[in-house]
């Protein structure tokens, strides 16, 4: 069985550790803040200005300039702090933030990465994606393995323009969990009940695999 | 000096066709929101606008492409605004999308007298083409120049007559670093004090970078996503 989103964050999840300044981006990566390790102290930055964001308001609490870069309401945990944009970003760019969870259109066997533009479709713009892919030095990616027709995310090449080059580490897919090394991806766990061959026929790009691959305990 | 105005349409005097204006918040969190809807009465065209988002259909800058003032945006991110995507489509709007973190850095560097500075965001992108590219200990950079803006458009919490900031929560976002930035910097205000009523140590932006300040009105702040837990 594939992995459900809920699994796909607890999955991500899994990868935090214990004093790590985290940005989740929108879709399925904000969903890892719920799973969050018991005792684990993780801070969650929130690149429109915050450090230490906590989780959405209780109902009749929602405060219109308390945001985070998704425009929802959230709220502050004790110890947070607000900055400006340009703070933020250099938390960013100044490898401050010891892990970028991100969604893609994309991904290529060299870490390139495609989620922002799709050429004849409204373009939303990339917000903070460029800057994020840019410079974390720990990325990863999660999302669906296939697009809706049926085609692998895990490219050769992107085929879709780029939102950074060379910077994806490891990708979290609904079938498996895969480190990008310059062989290609390394196949590192398998969804439960998700054959090799399944995953194969559904990659694209070059995919490795060694020995036996684990099944994921969900 | 005497910084304080009666109102925006005081406010924004000076400010013609075919300048470019800086205009402060995140979505619809932190806009100068009394600026903007003295921009639609004054009727000033062709404006290009440099601001992180583009509004929403009937609110924030999205009034202002309502009007068809706009006609250039320069932003990172602008999908939640049908009249803007018509407008972009059909070729009435220009718009340059660059990433959030260079947007950010662009005014504070245009504010800060900085003329260019190197980032890895958009390296290998087409963010990058046309501009230069340089190698510093084994990782490109793209060269991003300074913004500098005819006006910057500024919503801050509390300020006083001297034009000391403070701003609250994420509703600071962009607004310090385009209040560095403008030409004539005007900034409107929830709470308008006395000089001694901030504490100074606690400023997010002095009065030098401030030209013009007003008390503003009527704050609407609306929430583009309202989301809530329930209690137990």
């Amino acid at each position: 069985m594939a992995l459900n989103k809920e699994q796909m964050a607890q999955r991500i999840a899994r990868e935090l550790r214990d004093g790590w300044y985290v940005n989740l981006g929108i879709g399925i990566p904000t969903l890892v803040a719920n799973y969050i390790p018991e005792g684990m102290n993780v801070e969650l930055q929130s690149e429109n200005g915050i450090l230490g964001m906590g989780p959405f308001p209780f109902e009749g609490e929602e405060d219109a300039d308390l945001i985070n870069a998704g425009k929802q309401t959230v709220t502050l945990k004790p110890g947070a702090v607000i900055f400006d944009s340009a703070n933020s970003f250099a938390m960013i760019r100044g490898k401050h933030v010891q892990l970028t969870v991100l969604g893609a259109m994309e991904v290529a066997d060299n870490g390139d990465i495609a989620n922002w533009k799709i050429p004849g479709k409204m373009v939303k713009g990339m917000g903070g994606a460029m800057d994020l892919v840019a410079s974390a030095d720990n990325i990863i990616v999660c999302m669906m393995h296939t697009n809706k027709a049926g085609e692998s995310k895990l490219l050769k090449k992107c085929s879709l323009p780029l939102t950074g080059v060379g910077c994806v580490k490891k990708i979290v897919s609904d079938l498996g969990v895969f480190d990008v090394t310059p062989d290609g991806f390394k196949l590192i766990e398998r969804a439960p009940g998700v054959t090799v061959e399944e995953i194969r026929s559904k990659t694209e790009g070059r995919l490795v695999v060694e020995g036996e691959v684990p099944e994921m305990a969900v | 000096m005497n910084k304080v105005v009666a109102n925006a349409d005081v406010a924004l005097e000076g400010i013609r066709d075919n300048m470019t204006l800086m205009v402060g918040g995140f979505g619809l969190c932190g806009i100068p929101e009394n600026s903007i809807a003295a921009l639609v009465r004054k009727g000033v065209k062709g404006l290009t606008c440099i601001s992180n988002n583009a509004g929403v259909d009937d609110f924030g800058l999205g009034l202002l492409l309502q009007t068809k003032q706009i006609k250039k945006m320069i932003s990172s991110y602008v999908g939640e605004n049908a009249e803007f995507e018509r407008q972009m489509l059909s070729g009435e709007l220009e718009v340059e999308l660059i990433p959030q973190g260079t947007l950010a850095e662009r005014c504070r560097a245009g504010g800060a007298g900085i003329p260019a500075f190197y980032t890895p965001a958009g390296y290998g992108t087409e963010v990058a083409e046309g501009k230069e590219t340089r190698e510093f200990n084994g990782k490109m950079y793209v060269m991003e120049h300074g913004f500098h803006a005819d006006f910057a458009l500024v919503k801050a919490w509390k300020g006083d007559t001297q034009g000391n900031l403070l701003f609250r929560h994420t509703a600071r976002n962009f607004n310090p670093l385009m209040a560095m930035a403008g030409k004539i910097t005007v900034v409107e205000v929830e709470e308008l004090v006395e000089p001694g009523e901030l504490d100074p140590n606690t400023i997010h932006t002095p009065g030098i970078f401030v030209q013009r300040i007003f008390q503003g009105s009527n704050y609407e702040k609306r929430i583009e996503q309202r989301t809530t837990r329930k209690r137990n």
